[in-house]
């Protein structure tokens, strides 16, 4: 139940993208076509439960030693290695699944999501390790539902006539606030 | 040094270094900020307490204790005293059913239960609707002052109790509500029950025996 | 470029908020009142002129592999001494602004600038650059700010001037989006009427 709870309300209730604002860069960026935004959730999907599991326990580590004011700074060093041995790991165990994560890869030491949610997962006294892995997992869910609603919004979008001035990103953004409003049909929930 | 093809040796001696500095600096400042972040945090939380509570003369953060509600979560509360005497107790409650997580809610009370002032420690709701419960934004937190939750239903009018319930903001109303709710029965099950173990014999004496 | 174009190109021709798009993550998250955009955006001014400064010393000694991460350690220290700096003397601000400062880390405005600019030019020049940069990203915050507490709440850098309610859509999540639409909308025709007159 406890963790249903955490599931349904990272992905819906409160959407990375479209109720807490992070991976937006992505989110404007690489949410063109179906395809990519589903090969980009899943990179993120890949590197946010293991960068919340690592941050969990160097966060404990942390309080030990009483150096939370070094969270900021140790928290991004693991993410920016953690992709990297992640890509280098893929490499070499599966080149499939390389073959469709790996341009993201780079992309994602950037994206505001993994560290957020990292820090968001150690800032919640009540979870332990489990509940920060089911957090992180649900957090990427909504990121990629969030990502391939709007791709596919997009892909549509591009056949539209719009304004000379309102091209690109501008109707992206006015795109994302109804998708947004949508979304809070999904408050009060649980 | 060559930038192009550096040796290993040189990578790895230049990411020190910077990272020694870089942490030394950080240090640093955080040496030279922690006392005034340390009195920055302690001035709050007396000006909190005090909020919530009739005048005092103690310390009630230096005795502050914590109780024990029926679901073992445990409270922090602070006693007030004025010239030896119990004059009130601020209990530091919660609720996790708020809209944007988490509550935190200073909850005072007279020695009889009657609420006297409530104020919000944390809180992470809607701007413009459900952060009307913070006194800065809206007055309407201040309808529980002077109330005994025995003849007040602490929950809002919707679930059949006597709580006005912010406009458009019933998730926060019922978390923040929830959250005195749960400061009133700790707070009544310690003064009932566990209280003559708890404190020293002189007060015991001056409790009224019911 | 001459000093001055290199300063004042961040402000509207290369704005990073309006046109670059970059750094959307602050601009969404913490622009509910026009006095948190202005606090975010001085902010990550301070970090970005910083990074610029030291990033344009540094570049030289540092091998090209390992520059990326040497560049991160540098901008997570100044976010650090920014969090410590902000929480010891502005606490209210730095409530308000929360997960958004740690997250300046990741902010592409700041590593964007250190790569593009500050890896191939001096500290002058880098400095000019990233006080540019950070005033265009203020001028936008401030703005989105400014539009969504008129429009959310009736008043502005806290002072009301409506009574009761604004519409509450704007302060929330969706008025974000919709409000930054439109204002990038803004910054695109203005620049096109301003750099048609140039041409």
């Amino acid at each position: 139940m406890e963790y249903l709870l955490i599931i349904i309300s990272a992905i819906f209730v409160n959407n990375v993208v479209l109720a807490k604002f992070l991976g937006i860069c992505p989110f404007i960026g690489v949410s063109n076509k179906v395809k990519t935004a589903i090969g980009m959730s899943g990179a993120v999907a890949f590197v946010m439960v293991i960068a919340t599991l690592v941050t969990f326990y160097i966060q404990k580590l942390l309080d030990m030693y009483h150096i939370e004011f070094m969270q900021t700074i140790t928290f991004i060093l693991v993410i920016a290695s953690l992709v990297q041995m992640v890509e280098i790991v893929l490499k070499k165990v599966s080149p499939a699944l390389y073959q469709s994560l790996g341009i993201f890869l780079p992309l994602i030491t950037t994206n505001c999501t993994v560290l957020g949610v990292a820090i968001l997962a150690v800032s919640e006294p009540a979870y332990g390790a489990a509940e920060a892995a089911v957090f992180a997992l649900a957090n990427a869910l909504g990121y990629g539902l969030a990502l391939v609603i709007f791709a596919g919004l997009r892909e549509q979008l591009e056949l539209a006539e719009v304004p000379s001035a309102m091209k690109g990103v501008p109707i992206a953004f006015i795109t994302a606030g109804i998708l947004a409003l949508a979304f809070m049909g999904f408050s009060g929930l649980c | 040094m060559d930038k192009k093809n550096p040796t290993l040796l040189s990578m790895v001696l230049v990411l020190l270094g910077i990272a020694l500095v870089c942490s030394a600096g950080v240090a640093a400042v955080y040496n030279a900020t922690k006392p005034v972040i340390d009195t920055a945090r302690q001035t709050k939380k007396v000006k909190t307490v005090s909020k919530v509570l009739p005048q005092f003369d103690n310390s009630p953060i230096d005795e502050a204790f914590t109780i024990v509600s029926a679901d073992n979560d445990s409270l922090l509360c602070y006693p007030a005293k004025s010239n030896g005497e119990t004059v009130g107790y601020a209990v530091s409650s919660f609720s996790n059913k708020g809209y944007g997580g988490k509550i935190e809610v200073l909850v005072g009370f007279l020695p009889d239960g009657t609420i006297f002032n409530t104020e919000v420690v944390s809180l992470n709701e809607t701007p413009g609707l459900g952060d009307k419960s913070q006194k800065s934004k809206s007055n309407w937190a201040e309808q529980f002052n002077g109330k005994n939750p025995e003849s007040y239903k602490l929950a809002v009018k919707k679930d059949g109790g006597d709580v006005d319930a912010i406009t458009a903001a019933t998730i926060t109303s019922r978390a923040y509500t929830g959250a005195v709710e749960l400061a009133y029965k700790t707070f009544m099950g310690y003064i009932k029950g566990a209280k003559p173990e708890a404190v020293s014999g002189a007060t015991q004496q001056a409790e009224p025996q019911n | 470029m001459s000093k001055f174009q290199i300063f004042s190109k961040g402000i509207l021709k290369e704005n990073p908020a309006l046109v670059l798009i970059l750094g959307m993550c602050p601009t969404l998250g913490v622009t509910t009142s026009a006095i948190n955009g202005l606090g975010m955006g001085v902010a990550t001014m301070f970090v970005v002129v910083l990074s610029n400064i030291i990033i344009s010393l540094i570049k030289n000694i540092i091998p090209n592999n390992v520059h990326i991460p040497a560049y991160i350690v540098v901008i997570a220290s100044l976010v650090t001494i920014l969090q410590l700096v902000m929480e010891a003397y502005v606490p209210a601000l730095y409530d308000s602004l929360g997960l958004f400062i740690p997250l300046i880390v990741v902010n592409c405005l700041v590593l964007g600038r250190a790569e593009a600019f500050a890896n191939k030019n001096n500290a002058i020049d880098s400095a000019l650059d990233g006080l540019g940069m950070g005033l265009g990203f203020t001028l936008a915050l401030t703005v989105l700010g400014a539009a969504r507490e008129m429009l959310g709440s009736g008043s502005i850098f806290g002072l009301k001037f409506i009574e009761g309610d604004g519409i509450i859509g704007f302060v929330l999540a969706p008025g974000a989006f919709l409000v930054l639409g439109l204002l990038i909308a803004g910054a695109n025709l203005l620049s096109k009427k301003i750099y048609k007159k140039e041409e």
